[in-house]
């Protein structure tokens, strides 16, 4: 039972990543390639529609994580206090960025919001890639000093950094130098993401220069994904243990390569969505090989006082995991469901469509 | 660690009290959209889907307000409150969970169509998309209250050993009888509030002599509905509330009534009064004789128990705060039938635009369903205190354990400040729709 909610929660943190994950890149793309103002209502017509709906995901897997696993819930939400409510900040900043710019006529009011909308999208991307790290690297869980545990065996609490940037120091930090690399693939693996939803839901006149973009970060992003592999051992000893056990999951890190490998075609594409399923096939293997990488552990412990929180020590008691599995199918269906009419409805190109006030 | 739990508790009431001001207008205001659709689609007259589709721009900015302070409120369960979600999480996160699932894919999902999509899907289905926007809030509503509703009155549970509760039957979770009474009072209550607000809207058009047709179709849609949901308000699923407190938090019934002492023989009802915790009664006090028996127990002379009745221990934490909340709550419910009343009477006799001073009213009413909801909600909130879940665990044991004062009046202040910024932008931008008005007749 543990398992299958397991899944469903990797499941929707997936579905969460990809399709926030081009509201995110998106964001960025208007901050730094975005000149014209017909180029950024295009990218803001691109994810118009849809931004909201994605947000979903993050709240129903935050549901589904609260009463599947609610000690990682506690543990973690507490714990990674800080970083958790500035993510809350800024997606409220790049919500009204993105609601409130085309509200009124004037030039420094624009200026403003379509800063804050993608600065925030750029620190968001950031900020999942640093959490990612942290549940790779783990934290003092019961924050545990010369071998005893200051709070009980799950809690523990964050500083955004601390001094040295060192991930295996005693006082961690959300930021060090293991974490902040991931932090940094995140920000161009979304880029990239963002890049090619843009090219496949817009005729903007940037799209051409868009390809290039992410025909050249592409190379940035294997060179970081590599290293980020050799250091690997140095945060988690025996990083493939499971990949050895398990060889079937092997299949992750290689929808990881192959999704890089396909986006080095990017300009020879005849369809413009397929660059977006590769990059969507590459977000998938990169999170997955992540996650496999240290099952059954949700959290590592960095001490040996305390044991990791696992699938098992952090789950609701079973009758409440076996009566929600009904009516989440049900729900999960109905979801589909709208999707599915969501893009039918929306099909094609996105420039022309009615705006409302907007 | 009291000030650890004073900065998470004014935390969560800031940020639940401004999330609160959105969805209200939210769940009531599709409905009345719903309305307008419905009515244009049944008689063609494109002054309703005009209306429709100047109150979705409200409607929209709303509903954008509405998720982006929602999401903190997920959040902070688990930031704040970690002990309390490590504890109860397998049942309160079910019906939270619930609520992602099955009502904001569906309000999310459509209200991009309904926003979007007039166009391309044609007008039957427009209406279709935006009622089932409506339906996608009111379920939100439903799996909220429910989860509060747990929290007033658990049900469905027992405590293992290490002091976690398991849910042992879920559908205890929505045959709580604590439940139905509120989701329809709190369902009715923000009716309350779109129809007070569209009434006041279509008031200030007349007033001010600017897109008088629709304010005319404002005016008339807000005071009828007004009246309508006002008056359920009250009765009956206010009353039922009140049995429902009665039965399950005696305590809570007399401190939010204000009887200090047990009254035999039939209760009197308190207007007004100042609550002296010091001697236990109130201060210039107005009441009347035997009412409060009626009300409650539909006989003018039962018994009605006093505070001096409990063991103080047990006293709801602030008085004076949950005895105004309720008054307040109530004594604007009273008000708002009186308005209402009144506008439907010369709707009736057709002289309402001639009466200017009654649109003043209804202007300058705009405040008052917010105040009244939110005070209903302290009510709740305050009378369930010290409890976090009544009887069970109590407030202060449901915190976060290392979250330290510092960082929680940090967020705090952040909150704050964020929200400020944001309510001016909101004040802004729906002054601007107003102003602009419904599109042009042809719309
Ligand atoms: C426009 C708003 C509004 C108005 C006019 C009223 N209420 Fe109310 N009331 C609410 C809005 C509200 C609310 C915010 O929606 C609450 C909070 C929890 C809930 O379910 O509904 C509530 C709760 C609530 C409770 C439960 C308190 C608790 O849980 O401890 C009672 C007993 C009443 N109401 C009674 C009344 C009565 C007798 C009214 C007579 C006029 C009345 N309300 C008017
Ligand atoms: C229906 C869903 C709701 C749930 C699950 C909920 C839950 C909670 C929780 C966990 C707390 C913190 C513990 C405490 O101090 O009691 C709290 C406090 C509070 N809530 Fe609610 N709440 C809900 C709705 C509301 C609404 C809509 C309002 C008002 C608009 C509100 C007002 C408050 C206030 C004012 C406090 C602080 C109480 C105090 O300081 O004593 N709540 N609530
Ligand atoms: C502690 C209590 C609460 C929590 C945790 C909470 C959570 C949320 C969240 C996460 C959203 C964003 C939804 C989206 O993305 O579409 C939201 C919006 C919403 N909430 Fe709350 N909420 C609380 C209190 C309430 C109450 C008391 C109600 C009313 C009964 C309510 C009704 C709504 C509605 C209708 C929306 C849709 C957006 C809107 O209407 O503006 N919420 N809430």
């Amino acid at each position: 039972m543990e398992f299958f909610w397991y899944l469903i929660l990797g499941g929707m943190l997936a579905m969460y990543m990809i399709l926030d994950g081009y509201d995110f890149g998106a964001g960025i793309i208007h901050l730094f390639f975005a000149k014209s103002e017909s180029d950024k209502k295009a990218i803001t017509r691109a994810i118009g529609p849809y931004w909201d709906a994605n947000e979903v995901w993050l709240i129903a897997g935050g549901g589904v994580l609260f009463f599947a696993f609610p000690v990682l819930y506690a543990s973690a939400f507490s714990g990674f206090y800080l970083p958790l409510i500035m993510i809350l900040w800024l997606l409220i900043f790049r919500a009204i960025g993105l609601e409130l710019r085309g509200l009124v006529d004037n030039q420094l009011w624009r200026i403003v919001w379509d800063k804050a909308f993608g600065i925030s999208s750029l620190l968001l991307a950031l900020f999942f890639g640093l959490a990612l790290g942290n549940i790779v690297r783990g934290v003092n869980l019961g924050e545990v000093k010369n071998g005893v545990s200051a709070f009980e065996a799950h809690y523990f609490f964050l500083p955004l950094w601390n001094a040295t940037l060192d991930p295996l120091s005693d006082n961690l930090g959300v930021i060090d130098w293991f974490t902040l690399m991931l932090g940094i693939i995140g920000v161009v693996s979304l880029t990239m993401h963002g890049a090619n939803w843009i090219i496949f839901k817009t005729n903007s006149s940037i799209n051409k220069k868009l390809k290039e973009v992410v025909f050249k970060l592409n190379f940035v992003l294997l060179a970081l994904v590599i290293t980020s592999l050799l250091t690997w051992h140095i945060v988690k000893p025996k990083p493939f243990e499971n990949f050895i056990n398990h060889p079937i999951v092997w299949i992750f890190p290689v929808l990881t390569f192959a999704g890089i490998g396909g986006l080095f075609r990017i300009k020879g594409f005849k369809k413009d969505g397929t660059g977006f399923l590769f990059s969507s096939v590459y977000l998938i293997g990169g999170l997955f090989s992540t996650v496999t990488a240290i099952f059954p552990n949700l959290l590592p412990s960095t001490n040996t006082t305390n044991p990791s929180l696992t699938i098992y020590n952090s789950a609701a008691p079973n009758y409440g995991l076996s009566v929600s599995t009904p009516w989440f199918a049900i729900g999960i269906m109905l979801v589909i469901m709208y999707f599915v009419i969501q893009f039918k409805v929306f099909k094609g190109k996105l420039d022309d469509i009615e705006y409302g006030e907007h | 660690m009291e000030d650890m739990i004073f900065y998470d508790r004014m935390q969560f009431a800031f940020t639940i009290t401004f999330h609160y001001l959105f969805p209200q207008l939210t769940m009531g205001l599709s409905l009345l959209i719903v309305y307008f659709k419905w009515q244009y689609l049944r008689t063609g007259k494109v002054g309703y889907n005009s209306a429709a589709k100047f109150w979705m721009k409200i409607f929209s900015l709303n509903f954008m307000m509405g998720v982006i302070t929602g999401i903190p409120m997920e959040f902070q369960f688990g930031t704040n409150w970690a002990k309390f979600s490590e504890l109860t999480g397998s049942i309160i996160g079910q019906t939270l969970a619930m609520e992602g699932v099955f009502s904001f894919f569906l309000e999310s999902t459509f209200l991009g169509l309904f926003l979007f999509g007039e166009k391309r899907l044609g007008q039957k289905l427009h209406f279709v998309t935006g009622f089932l926007v409506f339906l996608g809030s009111w379920i939100s509503g439903w799996f909220v209250i429910a989860t509060n509703a747990w929290m007033q009155h658990p049900v469905g549970y027992e405590i293992l050993e290490n002091g976690k509760f398991a849910l042992t039957n879920f559908k205890a979770l929505f045959s709580n009888p604590w439940l139905v009474p509120a989701f329809l009072h709190n369902q009715l209550a923000s009716l309350v509030t779109a129809s007070v607000v569209m009434a006041a809207i279509g008031a200030f058009y007349l007033l001010s002599k600017i897109h008088e047709e629709n304010g005319r179709l404002f005016l008339k849609t807000g005071v009828l509905f007004g009246l309508l949901s006002s008056v359920l308000v009250a009765f009956p699923t206010g009353d039922w509330n009140a049995k429902n407190v009665i039965k399950y938090q005696p305590v809570t019934f007399s401190a939010m009534e204000g009887i200090f002492k047990s009254q035999t023989g039939g209760s009197e009802i308190i207007l007004i009064g100042q609550p002296n915790l010091k001697e236990q009664k109130l201060d210039n006090m107005i009441a009347v004789p035997k009412v409060l028996s009626f009300l409650t127990y539909r006989n003018f002379t039962t018994d009605v128990k006093g505070l001096n009745d409990f063991d103080p221990a047990k006293w709801p934490t602030n008085i004076p705060g949950l005895y105004y909340a309720y008054h307040i709550m109530v004594g604007l419910g009273t008000i708002l039938i009186a308005i209402m009343a009144t506008g439907a009477f010369l709707l009736w006799r057709k002289k309402i635009e001639g009466s200017k001073w009654l649109l003043w009213i209804i202007l300058f009413t705009i405040p008052f369903p917010y105040i009244a909801n939110l005070a209903g909600w302290y009510t709740a909130e305050l009378g369930r205190q010290p409890w976090l879940v009544y009887n069970l665990m109590e407030t202060a044991k449901g915190i976060s354990p290392t979250v330290s004062a510092g960082n929680s009046l940090f967020t705090l202040l952040g909150f704050v400040g964020l929200y400020v910024l944001l309510g001016v932008f909101f004040l802004l931008l729906a002054g601007k729709i107003i102003w602009r008005g419904p599109e042009p007749k042809h719309g």
